[in-house]
């Protein structure tokens, strides 16, 4: 079986949907929707707390909210929606083999657009050894049965991590009627927003180490404890507890930008994009936090809306392939996205470069070198912090040399 | 009343399952007793996984005869059942110019244990076959038989076998006592058999015990393992093995048949029989080796992590003996090779009771069962438009990571052994085994579980 459509976008979470939302009216024929879940949303489907919606929609709405009316805004704007459909691989360029309820089949596309997303590191990829009992889950794990399936957890929780998915488990776990009796960070500081943070620390009595890992998980049949270590101090003891999650620590979705040959991004792991979202597989784009692990989903949204302009330019036929001159993240950033911007051309989304630090910078001066030369700094109003994205104004890169080599961002 | 069976066979590994299938086909009646809740939960769950052809054993032992003719009698079993084969072959790669020296010892051992297929090869052949490996390979020698399996269906497949042929299989039976021709069990149960068989891998002494001997000491050697992500796949596409040295066979590199990539094991002496955790210690010394092996694999996603105990005696060889007596037999030291020797130990304990019991073939034997493909190689469930258009429940992808359908789940649940809880079915579908660990399908497959089994 094969089909071919005009447009095919890959994951029907805010990324995906915004940008089939966007594109479907523009379209001489079928944007599809490929989602594998039983429904389109993506992860704010089981994130049943409010705080969607800020940058996009201007409301503040519920995870599940957020979700039902990016696809009900996709489905009117023409974008057929397919759900239950798992690409699972390529057979050419722009053509992807698809399982689903309703057979295997190979959709082939003019354009296609990967919305695939992020995910947190469960516990093997965070080497944590010890027993293997039950209890230990990532967020999305807890919130998928906690929000979509409605079990038990268990009693007494500790938390890997103090992001702001992080409360996100808090909250979801004290729903589920489960104390979190510790919050861990390796940093030196909570990660998230003083906004959140205090509060957090307050309704919540949430005790955070910081400097503090979790160095093994104990028990036989179901947790019994945790082992965590101070990093200041090399001192360890022991946590009872009787269920873990391990939250944060992101790594997107890559396997079909992997797999389809893509240029991958060392520092994001995702596929490697200039300012329109344009990957090095010709017709090829991507959006969301496949390209940014992880930033909010208003964020995600609002790529779906901007790659909608270099999907369209590719089906009238103008040339997609990135361009730009290569950013490169210095320590303490760990990884800027986009990775090509053409000075003068057109701006990324919402004008930002997205970035990621290791480090605390209350006020960070951000500098731009190339070939030597300083092409630009900025002081930033807001800090640089661990655990979320930082944004830079891309105008700071405005006055690199177009035909020069890569522009090193950094901190002062 | 309890039937008396003619033979209770002890241990539901691959071992065990092994044995009671082949007594299965005879006019003998045959129950085969686990004390876990299912079968293949002990060693033959957690190894290395390679179909080996023997080429490394001492030449002369039982090991090496077993081992040798298992590889064919499981080989062809596989192609039989369905059980997924990869034929990747080996390399023993040298490090260092004493390792290189001692290749083609290694070369005229390998032809002592009967296989001849051996070839030594430069360091460029090295690298053409395996690029991503670390500099400073000095040569090889190849093992093109060395095989890749999936030990679990392995298990699995002898066990539905010995089912289907009319073994009784009793599980969560943990014996705890023999007395006067019964063997007594933790729930304070029983069962009545003539002869007893002890295939109790890591517990084989304490059987052995109940039987008044006091012969041999099982020591549990821990061997830990990571899996990496399937992307790092196209970088081992043989398996790449070091120069043995007295402390065993030491760490290697290897493909898996789910189309991951496997580093390990390591190798420490334990007391403790349940000691299946991971440590830190045993992560530092996988990464260092990772490092030195293959730099690049370290920069690819950890799967999963696991620890395995090998049954270690204080001999050089299996221990396999006969007490005509007692009507008692021991299959005891089957260290790190029971996975392929599993058949032909079955059949040389089977010819060391033909003396005693008839073990005549049966006529009239239910075909062997068709096991379900969990390998990569073959074509999945997801990937059979036929399949899938016959019956949509194999379209039906729940595991995304692992591709896992909901109609595999489905058939899991309703075969002859079906799976006791999340474990069993991760080995019978490998639902949840992949990179996610649960993230996306977690609680969706939780679910299924309580459905299925409410269902059954
Ligand atoms: C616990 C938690 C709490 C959060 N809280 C907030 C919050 O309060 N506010 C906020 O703004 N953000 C929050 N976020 C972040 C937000 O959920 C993400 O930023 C957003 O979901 C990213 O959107 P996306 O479209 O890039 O990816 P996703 O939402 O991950 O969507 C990707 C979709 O692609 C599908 N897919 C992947 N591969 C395939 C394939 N091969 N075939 C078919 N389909 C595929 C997936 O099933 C998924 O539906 C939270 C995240 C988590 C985990
Ligand atoms: C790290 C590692 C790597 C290995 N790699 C390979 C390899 O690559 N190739 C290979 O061929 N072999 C390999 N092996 C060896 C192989 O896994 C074993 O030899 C094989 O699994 C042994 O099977 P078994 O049936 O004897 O033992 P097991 O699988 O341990 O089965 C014994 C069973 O007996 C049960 N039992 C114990 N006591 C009692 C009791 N009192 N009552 C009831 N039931 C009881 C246990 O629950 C268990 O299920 C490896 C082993 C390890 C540890």
């Amino acid at each position: 079986m094969s089909e071919h459509v005009r447009v095919a976008v890959v994951g029907g979470g805010p990324a995906g949907l915004t940008a089939a939302a966007a594109l479907a009216p523009q379209v001489d024929g079928t944007v599809l929707v490929l989602e594998r879940e039983r429904e389109t949303g993506g992860i704010p489907r089981h994130s049943d707390h409010p705080g969607y919606g800020m940058r996009d929609l201007r409301r503040f709405i519920s995870g599940p909210a957020y979700g039902r009316h990016l696809t009900e805004r996709a489905e009117r704007a023409g974008a057929r929606l397919e759900t239950e459909a798992m690409v699972t691989g390529w057979a050419a360029d722009r053509a992807l083999e698809v399982t689903s309820p309703r057979g295997r089949r190979t959709i082939t596309a003019d354009a296609v657009v990967l919305a695939t997303g992020a995910r947190e590191r469960p516990r093997p990829a965070r080497l944590i050894p010890g027993d293997r009992p039950d209890g230990v889950y990532t967020t999305g794990q807890l919130q998928q049965l906690v929000h979509l399936h409605h079990r038990d957890v268990g009693r007494r929780a500790v938390v890997i991590g103090a992001e702001q998915v992080s409360w996100s488990a808090v909250l979801t776990l004290r729903e589920a009627g489960c104390r979190t009796v510790l919050m861990t960070s390796e940093y030196d500081r909570p990660e998230v927003y003083a906004a959140f943070d205090r509060p957090g620390r307050l309704a919540f009595r949430v005790p955070v180490r910081t400097r503090t890992r979790v160095v093994a998980i104990h028990g036989r049949g179901r947790v019994e404890a945790v082992e965590i270590e101070d990093l200041r101090t090399g001192r360890r003891r022991r946590v009872p507890c009787d269920t873990v999650i391990t939250t944060a620590d992101w790594i997107p979705d890559h396997e079909l930008a992997r797999l389809g040959g893509l240029r991958l991004d060392p520092g994001t792991r995702g596929p490697r994009v200039d300012a329109t979202l344009a990957t090095s597989g010709d017709g090829v784009f991507a959006a969301g936090n496949l390209l940014h692990p992880v930033d909010t989903a208003d964020v995600a949204a609002l790529d779906g809306r901007h790659v909608a302009t270099a999907v369209l330019a590719h089906l009238r036929g103008a040339p997609a392939a990135p361009r730009g001159v290569a950013l490169v993240a210095d320590a303490p950033l760990r990884w800027i996205a986009p990775q090509l911007i053409t000075p003068g051309g057109p701006a990324p989304a919402r004008g930002h470069l997205l970035a990621w630090v290791d480090s605390y910078h209350r006020f960070p001066t951000v500098t731009a070198v190339q070939d030597g030369h300083a092409v630009g700094h900025t002081r930033l109003a807001w800090p640089a912090a661990p655990g979320r994205v930082f944004r830079i104004p891309h105008a700071l890169v405005r006055r690199a040399d177009p035909a020069g080599g890569p522009v090193h961002l950094g901190l002062k | 009343m309890n039937p008396t069976y003619d033979v209770a066979v002890i241990g539901g590994g691959i071992v065990g399952a092994a044995i009671a299938r082949l007594l299965g086909g005879t006019p003998l009646s045959t129950v085969l007793v686990e004390g876990r809740d299912d079968v293949g939960d002990g060693t033959s769950k957690a190894n290395t996984a390679i179909l080996h052809t023997g080429f490394d054993a001492k030449p002369g032992t039982l090991e090496s005869e077993l081992v040798a003719r298992g590889y064919h009698l499981l080989g062809s079993y596989a192609s039989e059942v369905g059980i997924p084969v990869e034929r990747t072959g080996a390399l023993l790669v040298a490090w260092t110019e004493e390792q290189l020296a001692s290749l083609p010892s290694l070369l005229e051992k390998a032809e002592k244990n009967g296989y001849r297929a051996c070839r030594l090869v430069d360091a460029d052949e090295v690298y053409r076959r395996v690029s991503a490996l670390a500099a400073g390979a000095l040569g090889a020698l190849t093992v093109p038989g060395e095989s890749i399996i999936c030990t679990w269906t392995t298990n699995l497949a002898l066990a539905t076998d010995a089912v289907n042929r009319g073994v009784t299989l009793l599980r969560g039976k943990r014996v705890t006592g023999v007395t006067g021709g019964a063997l007594r069990f933790d729930d304070g149960s029983s069962v009545a058999a003539r002869w007893v068989i002890n295939a109790a891998g890591l517990g084989a002494d304490k059987i052995d015990e109940l039987f008044g001997y006091d012969r041999f000491t099982v020591t549990p050697r821990r061997g830990e393992l990571f899996v990496f992500d399937k992307l790092a796949r196209p970088l081992v596409p043989v398996i790449v093995l070091p120069v043995p040295s007295k402390v065993g066979k030491g760490v290697l590199v290897s493909p898996t048949i789910y189309g991951n990539v496997m580093l390990g094991p390591t190798a420490e002496d334990l007391d403790d029989r349940t000691a299946t955790g991971t440590s830190e210690e045993g992560f530092a010394f996988l990464r260092t080796k990772g490092a030195e092996l293959m730099p690049t694999l370290l920069d690819e996603e950890v799967t999963a992590s696991y620890a395995g105990l090998r049954a270690a005696i204080d001999r050089d060889d299996y221990l396999i003996s006969l007490d005509e007596d007692q009507r008692y037999l021991l299959v005891g030291g089957i260290r790190s090779t029971g996975l392929t020797a599993g058949m032909a130990i079955a059949e040389h304990v089977v010819s060391l009771l033909s003396d005693h019991l008839d073990v005549s073939a049966r006529p009239g034997l239910p075909p062997p069962p068709r096991m379900p493909n969990i390998g990569e190689a073959g074509v999945r469930p997801y990937q059979d438009a036929a399949l899938i258009a016959a019956d949509p429940a194999y379209g039906q992808i729940v595991c995304f990571c692992e591709r896992v359908t909901r109609g595999e789940i489905r058939d899991a649940f309703a075969s002859p052994i079906p799976p006791a809880g999340l474990e069993g079915l991760r080995r019978r579908t490998r639902a949840m085994n992949g990179r996610c660990q649960g993230f996306y399908c977690g609680a969706e497959v939780q679910a299924l579980i309580e459905n299925e089994g409410e269902t059954r």
